[in-house]
């Protein structure tokens, strides 16, 4: 379904752009980048052009450079290349004179459409920009024809734009960047006309990814990389168990070592702030505290366990009712039952996380890879006692997110502010975590236990399915809570409560689990573990009916679901299965995505091994068909690193990972070959960069099972 | 706390360091190259992968103190305008996703091609699985070693 149109009227366009009847607003900005795809922040600044805003989004410089201001996080999802072409391809612009720059904080201007926030999340990216940004290079386009007719004395309409040149038929021609100062003092026309989606020569190619040179000649910046003059180094000592507070501190010791400056309490720990890095570890670790564990959480992971499972037994608020699955259940003549065991996961990104803090006269600037900006904003502004307005946030680089950069009580930004509030010096401040920090900072996906119960009628149709899971919500507690609707968090559910398989009874309960243990959305969130049980359960049903996996889902699916498309498309291209081994499938709905893997294992030694993965993806209009491959190469050796090999397990509540040698990654030698396939779509454009994960771990487990016999219930598993 | 002179990407450079200050913090720290990450202090994940005499040596567990005089390259001098086939090869494929771990794998597979020109895929496995991505960008840094092999 098309949901853009192909024209939309002036108050339309000015309602997205935030501007309202005020007009355009017109105003330069510093240098422009230096190279496409180098944030302005991290860029060594080119001789000046000047940058006239022709709207939010669209700032063209003197030099004809056009750069898109990109009000999302750059992680890695690729995002910022996909939002830049949008706009060159309806502003007409080459592609080798866009660039891009990151938003800074402003809830009025960049807000995610989808959230009502600032912020970077649910796969959203592309989806909430495809109209605004589509919009903002139609409307940038528009005011420089206007400009073009208006100094040519020419009517509009015999203007055309192509590949960054404004041209005339009777010879006149320009660049933006000459047209630029007279664009911004046209007044926008009454329509802006948006392009049919035929005649796009940028969305829809393989165009490689605007920070490829700077990510890999080492001058990318990230948080970690910051600096500013005086600056002084954070490392903290947090409490071994969660809600520990501290009872009594002997710093002495550290307090000693030449080159430490101060040694600071604050709400979530002690702060060693030193000349550098290395200094401040060394002082840390001389660090004595005593801790009060009266509030803490002391069960360990297999207390946890025991008493998941025991909530597991009771009744528990309902997620979704259809039919009457529990009689159904009591009346089949060969119910199926399985129970499954999830871990805590840590989202373990490769930068370690971190942020510059500069705190002086009642402002504060912050640098670092910002992913909720305007919840972060409220945070800061809170610790450090200012306003909001005077919490500039400057974006940088995330090297690499998966959800924990976004946390609902902004836990490691608050951490860095509170150590700038609590420094006697008002020097600035950047807070490095190391892997230990990382990995024992909470924040996981939430362990979750879910016993599943169904049935298959007489002509092989499913009858009931009954769900019931114990899980952490994340959003009780946070400022997102308002969410949870009758004890049901939608994000612990999702991807079961709301699947389009035709099941008449199908019944959803979830218990939310009181630990205290913080956790976050990772990865996909609810789809992580729902999508693994229903998946897995479902093969279980057309193993109990002796039916063809493929074709058994494929029975259940709505006509119209797009699930088909591509479960059809991931068989076909699978071709033949491998001989002797296994192959697995899985079909799942994430973020508005629709994506199917086929996993194929053949044995090795008497050993399964993986052979490849084969998936498709239906993620409607493509803005970049190779950035949708990479976020499919990612999600699925994301998913595979968790189903064999990651688990956050606690003992006596502590965490007993500190480093990657005990939390298990994936690793090059281990990653499968992939191919990924696109549906064609003529759909709005939805995520890429969640969707990937969820079929992948049911589909191994199936294939395994396929090879063995083995049902997996229990993650993190091994092959052989 | 010590005076060290190291030859860093051709280039003499001095600093004043404790003697178990790791290379990787003199790099970042005390000379600003930044391309060289921090991830995980141990020798475990290859984010700070540089080369020490032409081998590949994870910065964070090197004391500045051993290094003897041998010459280090970094990201940064690994060639000129970052032009090494490796990058380019690299960019061409668009490997990086966050980027954060990439130095370090540019570092590791430009070890591997000095000594071993046209590598095997055991044998790219075996030079890289030092050096983690979370974003799993492992199928196009194998094409990306492999494209820079034929080129080079």
């Amino acid at each position: 379904m098309l949901k853009f149109l192909p024209q939309t009227s002036r108050r339309d366009f000015l309602k997205v752009l935030g501007l309202g009847a005020a007009g355009l607003v017109v105003g330069c900005t510093g240098s422009p980048p230096a190279s496409p795809g180098t944030p302005v922040s991290s860029a060594t600044p080119s001789p000046a052009a000047q940058l006239e805003e022709l709207n939010h989004f669209v700032k063209i410089g003197a030099d004809d450079r056009v750069t898109v201001v990109v009000k999302h996080s750059e992680f890695g999802q690729g995002s910022s290349t996909g939002l830049t072409a949008i706009v060159a391809e309806e502003l007409d612009a080459d592609w080798s004179q866009m660039a891009w720059e990151f938003a800074p904080a402003d809830n009025k201007k960049y807000a995610n459409t989808l959230m009502g926030i600032q912020g970077t999340g649910g796969s959203s990216a592309i989806a909430n920009s495809w109209q605004e940004l589509r919009l903002s290079g139609a409307g940038a386009r528009a005011l420089l024809v206007a400009a073009a007719a208006a100094e040519w004395k020419v009517p509009v309409s015999e203007i055309e734009v192509s590949k960054g040149t404004i041209s005339h038929k009777s010879g006149k021609s320009s660049g933006f960047g000459a047209l630029a100062a007279a664009a911004a003092r046209q007044k926008l026309p009454e329509k802006v006309l948006l392009k049919d989606p035929s005649k796009f020569t940028l969305i829809g190619q393989p165009l490689p990814r605007l920070d490829g040179a700077v990510k890999t000649n080492g001058q990318a910046q990230f948080a970690i990389d910051q600096s500013l003059p005086g600056m002084r180094i954070a490392v903290m000592l947090r409490p071994p168990k969660f809600g520990a507070k501290l009872k009594k501190l002997d710093d002495a010791a550290a307090k000693a070592v030449s080159g430490v400056f101060e040694i600071v309490t604050v709400a979530r720990g002690v702060a060693v702030i030193a000349k550098d890095f290395w200094t401040a570890q060394k002082a840390k670790r001389l660090l004595q505290a005593e801790w009060d564990f009266t509030k803490a959480e002391k069960r360990g992971s297999a207390e946890l366990f025991r008493d998941y499972k025991k909530q597991l037994k009771t009744p528990g608020p309902v997620a979704r009712n259809d039919g009457k699955a529990e009689a159904t259940l009591a009346g089949a003549a060969h119910p199926v039952e399985l129970e499954y065991e999830f871990p805590y996961l840590a989202h373990a990104p490769m930068e370690p996380l971190g942020c510059l803090v500069d705190f002086k006269n009642g402002e504060v600037d912050l640098y670092y890879g910002a992913q909720l900006q305007t919840v972060d904003q409220a945070s800061a502004a809170a610790t450090l006692g200012i306003s909001q307005e005077k919490v500039r946030i400057n974006s940088v680089f995330g090297g690499g997110s998966f959800g924990r950069r976004a946390t609902p009580d902004s836990d490691y930004v608050v951490e860095a502010c509170s150590i700038a509030k609590a420094a006697k010096e008002k020097t600035p401040i950047k807070l490095i975590w190391d892997r230990t920090d990382d990995l024992h900072g909470g924040r996981y996906r939430p362990m979750s236990v879910h016993r599943v119960r169904g049935a298959v009628g007489a002509d092989g149709k499913p009858t009931a399915f009954f769900h019931r899971m114990v899980v952490q919500s994340f959003l009780a507690d946070s400022p997102f809570a308002m969410m949870i609707k009758d004890g049901v968090d939608a994000t612990s559910v999702e991807g079961s409560a709301n699947s389009d398989y035709q099941i008449p009874n199908f019944r959803v309960e979830v218990h939310m689990a009181r630990v205290g243990i913080p956790t976050l959305w990772w990865r996909s969130v609810g789809h992580t573990y729902n999508a693994f049980v229903m998946e897995t359960f479902v093969d279980a049903l057309a193993h109990a009916a002796r039916q063809d996996p493929v074709k058994f889902r494929l029975a259940m699916l709505p006509k119209r679901s797009r699930r088909r498309g591509v479960l059809e498309l991931a068989v076909e291209k699978a071709g033949k299965p491998p001989q002797g081994g296994g192959r697995g499938v899985a079909v799942h709905e994430s973020f508005g995505s629709f994506v199917a893997q086929v996993v194929d294992l053949e044995m090795k030694g008497g050993k399964p091994s993986l052979l490849k993965v084969v998936c498709a993806v239906d993620c409607g209009i493509v803005i970049n068909p190779d950035q949708v491959k990479s976020q499919m190469e990612s999600g699925i050796n994301y998913a595979l690193s968790a189903a064999l090999g990651e688990a956050i397990t606690l003992k006596d509540g502590e965490v007993e990972q500190s480093n990657f040698d005990a939390y298990k990654v994936l690793r090059l030698p281990a990653a499968p070959p992939i191919e990924v396939f696109i549906v064609e779509s003529n759909a709005a454009p939805t995520g890429t960069g969640e969707p990937g994960v969820p079929p992948l771990a049911p589909a191994l487990a199936n294939a395994l099972f396929a090879a063995t016999g083995k049902r997996i219930t229990r993650l993190p598993f091994t092959l052989g | 706390m010590s005076k060290f002179t190291i030859t860093v990407n051709g280039q003499p450079r001095e600093v004043e360091a404790d003697d178990d200050k790791p290379l990787l913090w003199v790099l970042r720290e005390d000379f600003g190259l930044t391309g060289t990450k921090f991830g995980c202090g141990a020798s475990l994940c290859g984010a700070c992968t540089v080369h020490l005499d032409g081998q590949a040596v994870r910065s964070c567990s090197v004391p500045v103190s051993a290094l003897n005089g041998k010459p280090v390259v970094t990201i940064e001098g690994l060639a000129q305008d970052g032009q090494h086939p490796l990058q380019k090869a690299w960019a061409e494929l668009s490997v990086p996703q966050c980027g954060y771990c990439q130095s370090g794998q540019i570092m590791s597979a430009a070890a591997l091609l000095a000594k071993t020109p046209q590598p095997s895929d055991e044998q790219i496995n075996q030079a890289m699985s030092g050096n983690i991505c979370r974003c799993g960008s492992y199928p196009r840094i194998r094409a990306a070693i492999h494209k820079a092999a034929g080129s080079s």
